[in-house]
């Protein structure tokens, strides 16, 4: 059992006397890839922010590896080596793509010259090159996502935590983002929020359905697709 | 006995005052999300008014309830339109500008009235309780807040203005889809809340004599009232007064009325600190970091 | 490049301006520089940076008068300012408040500044040796002199070029401070709060560290102001000098390292030139410059010019884009 990175156990999170999160017991293990499912206000996101310090949750402890981080601040879980991506692309869009990167690199590499060839090779491997000098608000949404993947790839985590990273994407642009998933899957655990079952399809995993505020089935993707239950509360009318 | 009433009037005409200073800044802002800075100087204008009506023979009562309010709601206007309806959306700009207005109006007014100090005398008379003096004046405060705020919440509860200020402090974003109506309605708005302004800079004037720089002592007493209070505008307005008027006069009648005030700006401080999302957490979405 | 072209100009300004109004010209320019950093680098929207200059101007008064002499002053007055600084930004930037709570906070306390410094008249408000003096302020402190001998003041001429050389000092420091790590983190912040929290960065603290400097720098250029004006006021916390500053960073340009020094040094001899005329109102005029600013120079005289020059020379747009301050709504 050493090999889990993430652990949660009875995890909640309470809006009022709304339990948005319900005591939910969840792992992890490294270089693992799982999808969290679930219909809107299942707890799916709740779940995230709390993983991420986003938000504080109510009860319940968060561990990763081994070490307890319920209600660390951002900055502090960020800094244990998890790259997290929100809904939204969170960037910094007055500054150019590679101080962007730069920013990233900066956090992990103290001595300036580090800094600047980790910004270089990341740029590179995204082949960003040609827009390295673009300010981010000038960029399309794809670019703007990809930059945003480069910012989370930059810190090599261990974990990495993604927020419907398909949402609003072309086809192509989800193609590449499956190829950089896959490359940061070798390396890293991954949690990724999803509604686009497609996609889920195509990076094949373990997929745990969330349904008010807790956890309803943890099995395969295919297993969970034609499991009744799931379909019932989640994809019955469409699947 | 005699002591206690006294203190009772003089709490009273504490959380009066900062409604009536409240009021206006309280409905521009809820309404629109415009933070007036020149909001101070809207008062004292509404004093000046009144004190040149009642220079002129007005009748000093209709100077300050009417006459003031009037003028000074078509001096909103004219700002609303040549400066504040370009700027609606940035509350940074908003605030600027404002405070440009605001100087631009202490200056004006040093200009018309020179920098001395000007007033009127009080249109009623003191008595005594027992052993105590008492302002009689301050009883006329506490009744042009109380019908305000009645006055206020029948506007709320029944009119079609009402209704849609009602709409817009709830759900800003869908209030603001509705569409062709908005523009009127925000200039309604800042007629409404610089007539508020005007009326209490004129009936406060009496008790203080007008410098131009009057308005910056209102200001941050009207800001942090209207901010504590929340979206709520009546409640809100009600319960925040409440709060600051108690805890100026406490310090007021122990030390002395300037730490009255520093208490009162030190309390808003600590309370902002504190319930930064509790109270006003509708207003401004709270940084996620 | 910009302090090498500093010198020349601060050496032969004296032929054209006398040098009485160039030395609060040079302070004003470091006042403004220090909200230039902190709003226009840091995003931090701080309407109260008068309070931090008042500070500095009280805290070598007092200093002054308890130590009867001036270098440790100077330093007392600064570190005074800016631990105050460090405990009102740990406040506001741990307490997670939004941009515009930040704005009416800094404008409160310096509103609660002035009110007290008003009110401290009579016996019982004195620090030290040295009585505050209430709405007269306090006169007749031991102005600056060479350090280690109390009796070679530096005043006039002198005090202009001792003003002069601080302010390219600081502009050199600014400068590195900006391009180092530091500096760069911080406009990070500034362009995006939550990300740079995501990426590891401690955003309380950097911001709490960047609030202090700015006031560091503010509280330097309020004991040179008590230098210059030998009698320290609460006029120095009032509205108006609060708006000033604003003014002087929103005319020259948030955003750049030139704009609030020229738009300081501009705005300040335009104050000195309305002074001497009694038909047009200072105030009056500084309030219609404001609204005119926002509403027609968003960004600001010096990257507006700057705008036009890469527009007249073909060259590509400006590469980074100014921006100047955020809206929340």
């Amino acid at each position: 059992m050493s090999d889990i990175v993430l652990e949660t156990s009875g995890l909640s999170r309470h809006f009022g006397g709304v339990a948005a999160l319900d005591n939910v017991d969840f792992s992890l293990r490294a270089r693992e890839l799982r999808c969290l499912i679930g219909p809107n206000g299942a707890g799916k996101s709740t779940f995230f922010n709390c993983l991420t310090g986003l938000l504080r949750p109510s009860d319940g402890h968060i561990f990763m590896r081994g070490e307890e981080t319920t209600g660390w601040p951002v900055h502090r879980i960020a800094s244990l080596g998890v790259g997290i991506k929100t809904q939204v692309p969170s960037v910094m869009d007055g500054l150019t793509v590679r101080e962007n990167i730069w920013l990233s690199a900066s956090r992990h590499h103290r001595q300036t010259d580090h800094a600047e060839r980790r910004t270089d090779e990341i740029i590179a491997r995204l082949s960003l090159g040609p827009i390295s000098h673009n300010l981010l608000g000038r960029l399309a949404h794809g670019e703007r996502q990809q930059v945003e993947f480069g910012l989370v790839m930059t810190g090599d985590p261990w974990l990495v935590l993604l927020d419907e990273p398909a949402a609003g994407m072309s086809p192509e642009d989800m193609v590449r983002i499956s190829e950089i998933l896959r490359e940061l899957n070798d390396t890293a655990a991954m949690i990724i929020v999803e509604h686009d079952m497609q996609f889920i399809r195509s990076i094949a995993s373990r997929i745990t359905v969330f349904h008010q505020g807790r956890v309803l089935v943890e099995d395969d993707v295919e297993r969970v697709m034609s499991n009744p239950t799931v379909r019932d509360v989640y994809l019955g009318r469409t699947a | 006995m005699d002591l206690i009433a006294v203190m009772a009037v003089e709490f009273l005409y504490a959380v009066a005052s900062l409604v009536l200073i409240s009021a206006g800044l309280a409905v521009v802002f809820g309404m629109m999300r415009v933070i007036n800075l020149a909001h101070g100087e809207f008062m004292i204008l509404g004093g000046y008014v009144t004190i040149t009506a009642v220079n002129l023979g007005v009748n000093v009562f209709i100077a300050m309830v009417i006459i003031a309010p009037l003028a000074v709601a078509l001096i909103g206007v004219v700002v609303e339109r040549l400066v504040i309806r370009h700027l609606y959306g940035r509350l940074v700009d908003t605030m600027l500008a404002t405070w440009g207005l605001s100087l631009f109006f202490i200056g004006l007014v040093t200009v018309i009235f020179g920098n001395t100090t000007t007033g009127i005398s009080t249109p009623i008379p003191g008595f005594a309780i027992g052993d105590y003096r008492i302002n009689g004046y301050s009883f006329f405060i506490i009744l042009v807040a109380v019908l305000l705020l009645a006055a206020m919440a029948v506007i709320l509860r029944t009119t079609r203005f009402g209704l849609i200020a009602r709409g817009t402090m709830a759900r800003p974003d869908i209030a603001a889809a509705l569409g062709h109506e908005t523009e009127r309605i925000y200039m309604a708005t800042f007629a409404v809340g610089s007539a508020l302004s005007g009326l209490a800079g004129a009936v406060l004037a009496p008790l203080v004599g007008l410098v131009p720089g009057s308005g910056a002592a209102y200001i941050a007493k009207a800001f942090i009232t209207v901010i504590a209070g929340g979206p709520q505008l009546l409640a809100g307005l009600m319960s925040s007064a409440t709060f600051f008027g108690v805890v100026n006069q406490l310090f007021t009648f122990t030390i002395s009325p300037v730490i009255g005030e520093v208490a009162l700006l030190v309390a808003a401080v600590i309370l902002l600190r504190m319930l930064p999302r509790g109270i006003t957490g509708r207003f401004f979405r709270e940084r996620s970091s | 490049m910009m302090a090498a072209a500093a010198v020349p100009i601060a050496l032969l300004l004296p032929y054209v301006i006398d040098t009485y109004t160039l030395t609060v010209l040079a302070i004003y320019a470091m006042l403004a520089l220090s909200l230039g950093l902190v709003w226009g680098y840091g995003g931090i929207l701080c309407f109260g940076q008068a309070a931090f200059f008042g500070l500095g101007a009280y805290g070598y008064a007092v200093g002054a008068i308890n130590i009867g002499e001036s270098t440790i002053a100077m330093v007392v007055a600064v570190a005074a300012s800016a631990a105050f600084a460090a405990i009102l930004g740990a406040m506001m930037f741990y307490g997670r408040l939004g941009d515009v709570y930040l704005a009416i906070i800094t404008l409160v306390v310096t509103l609660i500044l002035y009110r007290f410094m008003s009110s401290t008249a009579g016996d019982a408000y004195v620090i030290g040796k040295a009585r505050l003096g209430g709405f007269n302020g306090i006169p007749g402190f031991p102005t600056l002199h060479v350090p280690g001998d109390p009796s070679a003041y530096i005043w006039g001429d002198a005090l202009y070029y001792l003003c002069a050389a601080i302010l390219v000092l600081v502009l050199i420091l600014v400068k590195l401070l900006l391009s180092s790590g530091f500096g760069r983190i911080a406009v990070g912040i500034r362009e995006n709060e939550t990300r740079m929290s995501l990426l590891g960065y401690d955003v309380r603290a950097r911001k709490t560290l960047l609030f202090t400097i700015g006031a560091a720098v503010a509280a330097l250029a309020g004991a040179l102001f008590a230098n210059w004006g030998e009698i320290v006021t609460p006029r120095l916390f009032g509205l108006t000098q609060s708006a000033e500053i604003i003014i002087w960073c929103i005319v020259g340009g948030f955003g750049t390292r030139l704009g609030p020094v020229l738009g300081a040094a501009s705005m300040g001899y335009l104050k000195f030139l309305l002074g001497q005329q009694s038909l047009i109102d200072n105030t009056l005029v500084m309030g219609l410059i404001l609204i005119l600013v926002v509403l027609f120079l968003p960004r600001g005289l010096v990257p507006a010019l700057a705008g036009l020059w890469d527009a007249a020379w073909q060259r590509v747009p400006a590469r980074r884009v100014q921006r100047r301050r955020r809206d929340l709504v």
